[in-house]
């Protein structure tokens, strides 16, 4: 399988262009069979490779595999290909894998729709288009994944697209990301310019043999944190996230939590020995991942949305991520991104489990008391939220301890008081969200429905039970699984030293304290939310600015989206009404006037044709004999 | 050199009747005639194979289309040239014959040229074979696929459409 | 080869003239189809002498395309001629303006 992963990458492909071709003769099993098949298989199969390349002696742990030449023109030469490594392995397992669940939750979730095989269609194209990202060999391949999936989750937004405010969310996902794209193609012109490659190895062996001045290595590592922080909704570029939230839920357990929104933690993860060279840009890296995590932990204790509130703690679980491989950290990084894969993955797919039983409603004051009717859901949640809260002995304690224990180790004091600070505030916000949804009484004026259907309980069940176990990959002191198999990517080229973690260094200091703020978070949300009604909070003006996130949208809104849109009604009314109206027209009205000083010549008679075509051959004719 | 020269003066009478009969089935029949002296022209300047195919096309399978399509029309009468004729298109028409015959001839007669000796075998059918098998391969499935489409094209176009 | 380039070159040169005369003096599509296939051979000729003389495959390979193409177009052609017979019940090109506007 390792030898030939590239039908991995092709399996997707080939279900979405099935759907979309074969769609319409499809009955609604044989869709669910092709969606869900192909990706199990995708599954499968990376599993296989990974089995085989942890044979592998740890310095061949990087297959490459050229699949053809793409571009060829003068010196720059740009090939397809597929690189698998343990990095990547990782993610392209995370994405299969759980991809594979959300698509079989989605029979469930979307049975109903009459755009059913449309959607699995983009779903598959989805989950293509993120392996293409993450499998590519080369950035520009990269950017081409980066690319796709940003289209991917355009449309999946934009799913429900006779809702405007799921049309206004898509475009916004889509420019914002836009703007990362922009990002990282400015830093590939300058790999190119430096090192007139754009292949991982190349450009990562030239970086550190043949150096680039350091502050062309801090332009690129900036520009590629643009891409980043915009595809993994960091700050500044974070606003989209909670529109995101627009699409169907299974969408927003796939793209907008476990996979796609990781892919700027993958971006900094790739480029190690890029950012090995440049401090500044790592530094940046950490400084905007610890920011995000804390900003973003405040915004969710104040969402009465139970989806925005997730959407929330996914911006700030990655902000967790994206600081770690700002620190070098990579395999805490990557550690807590399985795990939050599982979890958040999970949290969606039991909020989507609520929204279903209560037919469409998300406002958190209107659920309450579902723990009777929904059990599994309520089981599956609680799972969940203790794992995101890092209560000792679920999946986010280790992680997130492992990284905050390394954190405070390498004596990053500022960072690891804001990671401990969001931590107490992602409990408070997750166990806010619990009881407010599951215990006291039920709130609203629909009348639930029950249990979801099995289809969907038993993906939800799954990852439950992964959500707690997944941590064991890591037992502080004990063993580090997880490092282990991510070692040998980062030996391969400079840079990588540090990047895992020594599991015998248990900084018990870091973890106690984070344990404690962690159930105190939850003693607080206790005394605040359990078997209450829902009531305002004290502080209007604060909870105000929570709820409204900052008011970043209304900030980007006065400083770029009214200028723009003044700008265009100014070009509107006067460059295109005088100058291009003006010139069209003109244009048209002259054609006309010829056309009807010419309409003579067009008789309509087959003969008359043949004749101006002889006399014309003749006179071509006559050029070339007597002047040519 | 003397059978060239029948040869030519007989292609040329054809032409001109082909051209100048009212009847269309005349016009036909020279015009067999005329594709025949051509074959055999074909033949003396060392394309056997594609004299044949001359004979066996363009002379068989092409003209005999023609006539059917004569016959189907039962157009075979002069009716069609006694309607009113477009102003000043005969003598146009017969103006722009010779004007590009003369200026033909006036650019071939003054240029030079000079033969090269021909390979053994040329113009035999394994001669033929093996350029179009190799050089010319591609442009050769082009046409079968140019057939294709013209079989299809036809079948289209005079389908019945009740 | 006793005969020169150059008489091939007059003949095909001729047909070809008269090839052209018959597609513009003639009223009838069949008849200025026929002229047309007339000028095709003249080139043929044309093409055939060169290759001759020029001891070039090139001209036998075109040739033979021409031959392939002129039977397409033969069938198509005189495809539309039939439909065209139909729909209008005569066959005099000049009355066929439909192209006109």
């Amino acid at each position: 399988m390792l030898q030939h992963s590239w039908v991995i990458l092709l399996l997707p492909l080939v279900g979405t262009a099935v759907i979309s071709i074969l769609g319409r003769y499809l009955s609604k099993l044989a869709t669910s069979l092709v969606a869900c098949g192909v990706v199990g298989l995708a599954f499968l199969g990376t599993v296989a490779a990974a089995v085989q390349l942890e044979g592998l002696p740890p310095r061949l742990q990087a297959v490459q595999e050229v699949l053809f030449r793409w571009i060829v023109s003068g010196p720059l030469h740009i090939s397809f290909g597929l690189l698998v490594d343990p990095i990547s392995l990782l993610f392209m397992l995370v994405i299969t894998g759980v991809g594979f669940l959300i698509h079989v939750y989605s029979v469930g979730y979307m049975g109903e729709d009459k755009n059913f095989r449309l959607y699995f269609a983009y779903l598959n194209l989805f989950i293509f288009t993120m392996l293409l990202l993450v499998m590519a060999n080369n950035f520009l391949w990269l950017l081409v994944g980066w690319g796709g999936v940003g289209l991917a989750s355009y449309l999946l937004i934009g799913f429900w697209y006779e809702r405007p405010s799921a049309v206004a969310a898509a475009i916004k996902a889509f420019v914002m990301n836009v703007i990362g794209d922009v990002g990282i193609f400015l830093a590939i012109f300058l790999i190119y310019l430096s090192f007139h490659s754009v292949s991982y190895n190349r450009v990562f062996h030239l970086a550190y043999t043949h150096p680039a001045a350091a502050g062309v290595m801090t332009a690129i590592t900036l520009l590629l944190l643009l891409g980043a922080v915009a595809k993994s909704a960091q700050l500044p570029l974070h606003t989209w996230l909670f529109d995101a939230m627009e699409g169907p839920t299974p969408v927003s357990a796939l793209i907008h939590a476990a996979t796609m929104v990781t892919a700027g933690v993958y971006l900094v993860a790739r480029c190690y020995p890029l950012y090995h060279l440049s401090p500044t840009g790592a530094t940046a890296v950490a400084v905007v991942g610890g920011a995000s995590a804390l900003l973003a932990a405040t915004i969710g204790t104040a969402q009465t949305d139970i989806k925005r509130a997730l959407a929330a703690s996914t911006m700030s679980q990655i902000g967790y991520m994206i600081m770690a491989v700002g620190l070098g950290m990579y395999a805490a990084g990557l550690f807590h991104f399985l795990t939050h894969a599982f979890f958040k993955a999970l949290l969606f797919m039991a909020a989507g489990n609520i929204i279903h039983a209560l037919g469409g409603e998300q406002d958190l004051r209107k659920m309450g008391g579902l723990a009777k009717r929904l059990p599994v859901t309520y089981w599956s949640f609680l799972a969940g939220t203790l794992a995101i809260s890092g209560i000792p002995g679920f999946s986010g304690f280790f992680s997130k301890d492992e990284l905050l224990g390394q954190t405070l180790n390498r004596g990053h004091v500022v960072l690891w008081a804001v990671g401990v600070a969001a931590a107490f505030l992602t409990a408070f916000y997750m166990f806010r969200m619990f009881f407010l949804a599951f215990s006291g009484s039920y709130r609203g004026e629909v009348h639930p429905h029950g249990e979801a259907p099995r289809v969907m309980l038993v993906p939800t069940v799954i990852l439950a039970v992964l959500a707690v176990v997944g941590g064991y990959l890591v037992l502080p002191g004990v063993w580090d699984l997880i490092g282990n198999f991510l070692a040998p990517a980062f030996s391969h080229w400079h840079g990588g030293a540090g990047a895992v973690g020594n599991p015998h260094h248990v900084n018990w200091l870091s973890m106690g304290i984070s344990v404690l703020l962690a159930l105190a978070g939850f003693g607080v949300a206790y005394q605040v939310y359990h078997r209450r009604a829902w009531q305002p909070a004290p502080w209007p003006f604060l909870s105000q600015l929570l709820y409204r996130k900052y008011y970043f949208d209304e900030l980007y809104d006065a400083v770029f989206v009214r200028p723009a849109v003044r700008l265009g009604a100014v070009f509107g009314a006067v460059a295109d009404r005088l100058v291009i109206d003006g010139g069209v027209m003109g244009l048209a009205r002259g054609v006309r006037t010829l056309g009807n000083g010419l309409v003579f010549l067009q008789s309509g008679y087959v003969r008359r044709y043949a004749l101006t075509i002889a006399l014309g051959a003749a006179a071509i004719l006559a050029y070339y004999v007597f002047w040519a | 050199m003397i059978l060239f020269g029948i040869l030519a003066l007989l292609a040329l009478v054809f032409a001109v009747f082909m051209v100048a009969t009212r009847n269309a089935v005349h016009s036909a029949l020279f015009l067999i005639g005329n594709f025949v002296i051509l074959a055999i022209l074909y033949i003396t300047l060392g394309a056997e194979f594609l004299g044949l195919a001359q004979i066996l096309v363009y002379a068989g399978a092409v003209m005999v289309l023609f006539l059917f399509v004569i016959a189907y029309l039962s157009a075979g009468t002069e009716a069609s040239e006694t309607g009113p004729a477009l102003a000043w298109q005969l003598p146009l028409g017969i103006a722009a014959g010779v004007l590009s015959l003369g200026l033909l001839l006036w650019g071939t007669l003054g240029a030079v040229l000079t033969p090269t000796a021909a390979p053994p075998h040329f113009g035999s059918l394994a001669f033929l074979g093996r350029a179009l098998f190799t050089t010319y391969l591609f442009p050769f499935e082009i046409t079968a696929f140019l057939l294709l489409a013209a079989l299809v094209g036809v079948v289209v176009l005079v389908r019945d459409e009740r | 080869m006793n005969t020169n380039l150059t008489y091939y070159l007059v003949l095909g040169i001729c047909l070809f003239a008269v090839g052209t005369a018959g597609v513009l003096v003639r009223k009838n599509p069949l008849v200025m189809f026929m002229s047309v296939e007339l000028m095709w051979n003249a080139v043929n000729l044309i093409f055939l002498a060169f290759s001759r003389y020029l001891a070039d495959a090139a001209g036998q390979v075109f040739v033979f395309l021409v031959i392939t193409v002129a039977a397409a177009e033969v069938a198509t052609g005189l495809g539309i001629i039939v439909v065209v017979f139909r729909r209008r019940r005569s066959l005099d090109a000049d009355r066929l303006s439909a192209l006109k506007e």
